[in-house]
């Protein structure tokens, strides 16, 4: 992995923001250059949330991605805006808990659906959706490694105090990494 | 009292015009700091206005703020030097005019900082142009046909707007005769008293004679005070917050 | 120190109080707010004062005084609000005080809009409040960078007893990256003799006012003050010496021009970039390593070209200067080199 440009979309607290957080801490302890650039503006809660992640070998430029390699999307007006731009042959994850089984999608990129939503609600984890695209991302590729993306994710949540969660939240990561 | 001036006053040839109340609200200034013992401490905050004169006309540590922002800027210094007695020394056009705003916020704040505003009921060092402490139909060379409260309203009164904030101190004093001058020493006081036990805001505003732009003598420009500003400006205290306490 | 992720605006603010920086007076804006949001509650954390002004006005004449009291103060603001310190800084500055002022600019004029821009440059450069004079001005380009430049500019600031700005704008101010905060260190408010602290007996008063009032040679004093800052040029080339065009461009669209270069050279297309790490004094030492080129680019965000003047006073006017202006958005390489590719055209190159 030389450079990687990732979009995180969805709804206003489905974690899409924690979920780039997440990537740019991993790829910050690896010492690679890291940036997050959130929307911001008079955005009302409960709308759409979307940050830019870039995470590099080299120099970073812009924090604009016109072209990104992922886009973690969270649900279908996330799709809506970003699939368009994501680069031919790169990786579209889609929360399928939530966005219709019929929806087709551009034919020159890898779509990978996980129920994010129904597994957290499973595991009783119902903020870990986000965890569960993050496993989905680790599974489908070479940004980081399956187990190095796990400590990162828990060490993560121990920096902030919140380490009591990670049994739970390495459970939402590892089902998203079986993809089912 | 004393005929000895206070070693804070320097004595270098006065800027101010024949007649001026600055130079009688220095010397009180500089007397209660001297009674204090806080001469070596005090941190003035002068306006850019004829008040800024002082700079030279005592020997406190000072700045010439921009006009209006006095208060603001007496807030900046009482943050860093928080034992040091500091002191805005503005006129009315600064304090209720331009500078508002900040005296408004200060008070809402509660700043411990002390305002000595000189109320002369226009802008002096511009050439006596209408103030908002201007007396109704009174002639200035803003409003050559007299002051019309209907286009430029009442003569804003601190002690009716103010004495409903959460301040420590509200003063009206005059500089027009000896009483005058020995109440308005007493609110000086009372003012750095409290300001030196951490109260809050102290405002004492004194009303001055401004003859040269008034067009009268210095005796005219007292009298007037007494007989036409007084009845507009109620002298003495309006807050005092220990004693409703 | 270990680096953390910080954003761009947050690290301004921790950076400043590593600088010994422990007076704050702001007021809300947006892209710059969270500097006020984050001193609100980690001012105090350090034994400083942190007020939330009235009024932009107000927030830089607390700094005035709380400068002329002996300590690091701040305070920040964007385009509008930015707008209204002059009056201060322009009081700074006659009074021989420094203080450190941060533009984090967005786009437009008047109220404009919250997205970055770079349309400031002027207000920055040219002394924007009343009369005769200019301010340091360090423009940052990475969050890293905020929080370096906040120490240099605190540092500057002391040294010639001037008022010093950064610009930063709304995309690094905005964006989190990987920081190492400087070490914090304590600055001593009875530091320097001049600042206020009291007039004991006998000893000459401080007064601190316009300092035309008190100096026997003000307009030597003045002019050699100028002189030596006109000395503190900072920037960076990047391959400028066989340049045929030379990208100028500063903040954060000095990072999109200096991947433009790469790009551009990959397709045979020789761009170099000199990136002004201070806006004023003009780095115009830099345009001498520029020996191939035939023609000068600015890479802003505004509508005027802003530093375009201050290109051709750099080089005489002795080449073309245009200018690709991104406005509303940060600009991208693929526009940057189409424009260059159409003036080295006109060029005959």
């Amino acid at each position: 992995m030389a450079k990687k440009e990732i979009i995180c979309a969805g709804f206003g607290g489905q974690g899409v923001l924690t979920a780039g957080m997440l990537l740019i801490n991993a790829g910050m302890e690896q010492d690679k250059n890291v940036l997050f650039y959130p929307s911001y503006g008079s955005e009302m809660r409960g709308g759409t949330a979307n940050c830019t992640v870039k995470i590099s070998d080299g120099l970073i430029a812009s924090p604009i991605s016109k072209q990104p390699d992922i886009l973690f999307t969270m649900n279908t007006p996330a799709i809506d805006k970003f699939e368009e731009r994501l680069k031919p042959g790169g990786l579209l994850l889609v929360n399928s808990s939530i966005v219709p089984e019929d929806r087709t999608y551009r034919d020159d990129i890898k779509v990978v659906k996980v129920p994010a939503t129904d597994i957290a609600a499973e595991v009783a984890n119902p903020k870990g959706a986000n965890l569960v695209m993050l496993g989905a991302l680790a599974a489908n590729s070479d940004l980081f490694s399956i187990e190095y993306m796990e400590t990162a994710i828990v060490s993560f949540f121990e920096k902030k105090g919140k380490g009591k969660f990670n049994e739970k939240n390495v459970a939402c990561y590892r089902r998203g990494v079986e993809g089912k | 009292m004393r005929l000895v001036a206070p070693e804070t006053v320097t004595f270098t040839q006065s800027g101010f015009c024949p007649g001026c109340g600055h130079g009688l609200a220095v010397r009180l200034i500089a007397e209660v700091m001297e009674e204090m013992e806080l001469s070596e401490k005090l941190l003035a905050i002068v306006d850019v206005a004829c008040g800024s004169l002082n700079i030279d006309s005592w020997r406190f540590d000072t700045i010439m703020a921009a006009h209006g922002r006095p208060i603001a800027t007496a807030v900046g210094v009482k943050k860093v030097r928080p034992e040091n007695p500091v002191m805005a020394y503005i006129g009315d056009g600064a304090a209720y005019s331009i500078g508002m705003a900040e005296t408004m916020h200060t008070a809402i704040r509660n700043d411990n900082v002390v305002a000595i505003v000189i109320n002369n009921s226009l802008y002096g060092m511009t050439g006596g142009q209408c103030a908002p402490t201007s007396l109704p139909g009174q002639i200035t060379t803003s409003t050559p046909k007299g002051k019309d409260p209907k286009k430029a309203g009442m003569p804003f009164r601190v002690d009716q707007a103010f004495s409903g904030l959460d301040i420590a101190y509200l003063a009206r004093g005059s500089l027009a005769d000896a009483k005058g001058m020995v109440q308005s020493k007493k609110y000086i006081k009372k003012a750095f008293e409290k300001h030196m036990r951490g109260e809050g805001f102290c405002l004492v505003e004194l009303l001055s004679p401004c003859p040269t732009n008034l067009n009268m003598t210095p005796v005219k420009s007292v009298e007037r005070i007494k007989n036409e500003m007084i009845p507009f400006f109620p002298l003495g205290e309006f807050k005092d917050k220990k004693e409703e306490a | 120190m270990a680096k953390v992720l910080l954003k761009g605006n947050e690290a301004l603010a921790e950076a400043a109080l590593a600088a010994g920086c422990r007076f704050y007076s702001g007021y809300p804006i947006t892209p710059q707010t969270e500097i006020l949001e984050y001193l609100s509650w980690r001012m105090e954390e350090v034994g400083g004062e942190f007020i939330q002004a009235e009024s932009e006005l107000a927030g830089i004449n607390m700094v005035l005084g709380a400068a002329a009291a002996g300590a690091r103060a701040l305070t920040t603001s964007s385009g509008p609000g930015f707008s209204l310190k002059q009056e201060g800084i322009s009081y700074l500055v006659a009074a021989d005080l420094p203080a450190v002022i941060v533009d984090v600019m967005r786009i437009g004029t008047g109220l404009g809009d919250i997205a970055q821009g770079q349309g400031d440059y002027w207000q920055l450069t040219r002394g924007g409040g009343h009369g005769d004079y200019h301010t340091l001005v360090l423009a940052p380009a990475s969050v890293q960078e905020n929080a370096d430049m906040m120490a240099e500019a605190f540092d500057l600031a002391e040294k010639y007893r001037h008022p010093v700005l950064i610009a930063s704008d709304a995309a690094i101010g905005q964006m989190i990256e990987a920081v190492e905060i400087p070490e914090f260190k304590e600055h001593d408010i009875n530091k320097f003799d001049w600042t206020i602290k009291g007039c004991k007996k006998g000893t000459e008063q401080r007064k601190i006012q316009n300092v035309y009032y008190t100096h026997p040679d003000y307009e030597g004093y003045l002019s050699e003050k100028y002189r030596q800052m006109e000395q503190e040029q900072r920037y960076e080339t990047v391959q400028v010496e066989d340049a045929e065009l030379v990208l100028v461009a500063y903040g954060i669209s000095s990072r999109v021009c200096r991947e433009t270069v790469e790009i551009a050279r990959a397709e045979g297309l020789k761009l170099g970039l000199i990136r002004p790490i201070t806006l004023w004094p003009f780095p115009v030492k830099a345009f001498e390593e520029a020996k191939a080129a035939k023609a000068f680019l600015t890479v802003e965000m505004n509508i005027l070209g802003q530093m375009v003047d201050d290109v051709k006073l750099a080089i005489e006017s002795k080449y073309p200067v245009d200018h690709y202006g991104s406005i509303f958005e940060i600009p991208e390489s693929d526009g940057i080199i189409a424009k260059a590719k159409e003036m080295l055209k006109k060029e005959g190159k």
